[in-house]
């Protein structure tokens, strides 16, 4: 079993860690030893960081023209570690970062990805992935087929960090043998756009928005809401996409992350990049037209009705 | 510049599912289709770039017969004409296989670029394109927001996480994914839906591209979500159910 973990200054991603603790976890369960490898250009600090875990050995990949990621650069150094040491599985974070790359590097091995995983089981000895299809109104168990090695990414919040097994682990240094011309895309370094004024992650109650809305001219209806709870508004994606609301207030994967201890969803179906960002929420209260929408699996209370019914009625309500 | 870009045919979002008697997939026959939404991005983001660098867009479609309405669509908003992989009824659910038959229609045509939606709204795998860029050996780049000619290539503007943004320089041939909502879709105009009727539309068997073979994954079973959470949905009138969340707002989640 070998966990590929993605890694930004210095720090291990979160959901990389999560990624790590399926590893470990399924690992157990099989009777497998845990490996795990990080990737980049002076990479010792990085590795260091991992080897005060239950792990059989870390590769530290390290090469100059992997000091920014490339899917190349990636896909290429991977293939080469995976083929030397053929793992039976291997586990990724499914985060932006490996969605570029995994596809690519499990292409070139002549195997397809089970990506986006919340869940797992093992069946007779094989292990059966859980994931979400029609934007998680519908599970499967997916299996693979072929001979290994099996590649899966796990979804962020699906397993928990907290589960890591401590432990010692030793670290190998590995160069991949990587030519420049081998890397086709020119990267430049990443940016920000602006800076955030508004930070949802210090606010105790949220009141989010989504397409329910319909138009930019209904956004007063949940902000009423909002003051009334005494709350920071925020939103779903497309609403923001829409320049309804700035994109400081986007809550999910490419918005920011909450958890305050009251989230009310308006609208919002709940799309799993919007449920990544905000089902660490202490109470999550629900309000959608439609009964098979996923945000009402990670709500504590809905109410299925007409959101300009109900939220007026709701202002009422809270004011009694 | 000759662009191509994979669209898909997808139950429309507002679908009540049911799953099959197999167990293995939805009950598909009485549902409305549509475009899945991230193509419609991919769609738009090169006819915008056509616009702005002159040449051909070819969309290529897998699917049964049903998705030549979702190509009509395609065309009716400005694509040049468009390949057909016609497929039975049973979606392909492997993305590799589907790849490879995509690779191997757009082969003869040497695209100079390709676009593909990030994910597609049924299976969600948010695979096909990266898969296909190493199908066909070209470069890619994902979550892709913005598009120009630089030199010989192109530079794109990829979106990363928590608000950080990239660009990135790559040379032609290459494949992009397109970020959803990064632009405004067009709408079809009436001339467009016209001249769609007279537009070309290449239709291949799967079986000539070599078919979908013995899939790499396999959907096991599907089945609805068990929740997570106990939740207390209310319903009835507006009034009540508010009412009703209020005292348990109050009095049992006590965040109020």
């Amino acid at each position: 079993m070998l966990a590929v973990l993605e890694h930004r200054d210095g720090a291990l991603h979160k959901t990389a860690l999560e990624a790590l603790a399926a590893a470990q976890q399924i690992g157990a369960e099989l009777s497998v030893p845990v490996f795990a490898a990080v990737l980049g250009s002076n990479i010792d600090a990085v590795a260091q960081l991992l080897a005060g875990y239950a792990l059989t050995k870390i590769h530290a990949i390290d090469h100059e023209l992997l000091r920014q990621y490339t899917p190349d650069g990636h896909t290429i150094a991977l293939k080469q570690l995976i083929e030397a040491h053929k793992p039976a599985y291997v586990i990724l974070p499914h985060t932006y970062q490996v969605r570029d790359f995994a596809p690519r590097l499990a292409t070139s091995l002549n195997r397809v990805l089970i990506s986006d995983a919340i869940g797992y089981r093992v069946d007779n000895g094989a292990l059966v992935f859980v994931r979400q299809l029609f934007q998680g109104k519908i599970s499967a168990d997916v299996r693979f087929t072929g001979d290994p090695p099996h590649f899966a990414s796990t979804q962020a919040g699906a397993f928990r960090a907290e589960n890591l097994k401590p432990g010692s682990a030793s670290i190998e240094k590995t160069t991949p043998a990587l030519q420049p011309e081998q890397i086709r895309t020119r990267p430049q370094d990443p940016f920000r756009e602006s800076q955030r004024a508004v930070d949802l992650g210090a606010a105790q109650i949220i009141v989010s928005v989504g397409r329910g809305i319909k138009e930019a001219e209904n956004i007063p209806v949940v902000q009423k809401l909002a003051d009334a709870l005494g709350a920071e508004l925020a939103a779903s994606r497309p609403i923001c996409d829409n320049g309804w609301l700035p994109m400081e207030r986007q809550v999910g994967s490419s918005g920011q992350t909450v958890a305050p201890k009251l989230y009310v969803a308006v609208g919002i179906s709940g799309a799993i990049q919007h449920l990544v960002g905000m089902k660490g929420s202490k109470t999550i209260v629900a309000i959608n037209k439609d009964p098979e929408a996923p945000i009402f699996e990670v709500a504590d209370y809905g109410i299925v009705g007409d959101l300009f019914e109900v939220v007026p009625a709701l202002i009422e309500a809270l004011g009694k | 510049m000759k662009i191509a870009i994979a669209i898909k045919q997808v139950p429309s979002r507002e679908s009540q599912l049911k799953v099959n008697a197999s167990g293995k997939w939805i009950e598909d026959a009485d549902l409305a289709w549509e475009i899945n939404e991230p193509d419609a991005y991919a769609l738009e983001a090169g006819l915008q770039l056509r616009e702005k660098v002159s040449g051909e867009v070819i969309v290529i479609c897998a699917g049964p017969e049903s998705a030549a309405q979702t190509i009509r669509e395609a065309l009716a908003k400005g694509a040049d004409r468009a390949i057909h992989i016609e497929t039975d009824k049973t979606p392909v659910s492997d993305p590799l296989a589907l790849a490879r038959m995509m690779a191997k229609a757009l082969e003869p045509e040497k695209v100079d670029l390709i676009f593909t939606g990030l994910q597609s709204d049924d299976l969600g795998y948010g695979q096909t394109g990266v898969i296909l860029a190493e199908t066909m050996g070209l470069p890619h780049a994902t979550i892709v927001m913005r598009v120009e000619p630089e030199g010989q290539g192109i530079k794109v503007k990829r979106e990363l996480e928590d608000g950080w943004f990239q660009n990135v320089e790559l040379p032609l041939p290459a494949l992009l994914t397109v970020q959803s909502g990064a632009t405004k879709l067009r709408y079809a105009t009436l001339m467009g839906i016209k001249k769609a009727r007279t537009k070309e539309v290449k239709k291949i068997a799967a079986a000539e591209l070599g078919g979908p073979g013995n899939p790499s994954i396999l959907l096991d079973r599907v089945y609805f979500p068990e929740k997570t959470r106990h939740s207390q949905i209310f319903d009835g009138p507006a009034r009540e159910a508010a009412a009703k969340l209020v005292e348990k707002l109050r009095f049992e989640a006590r965040v109020l």
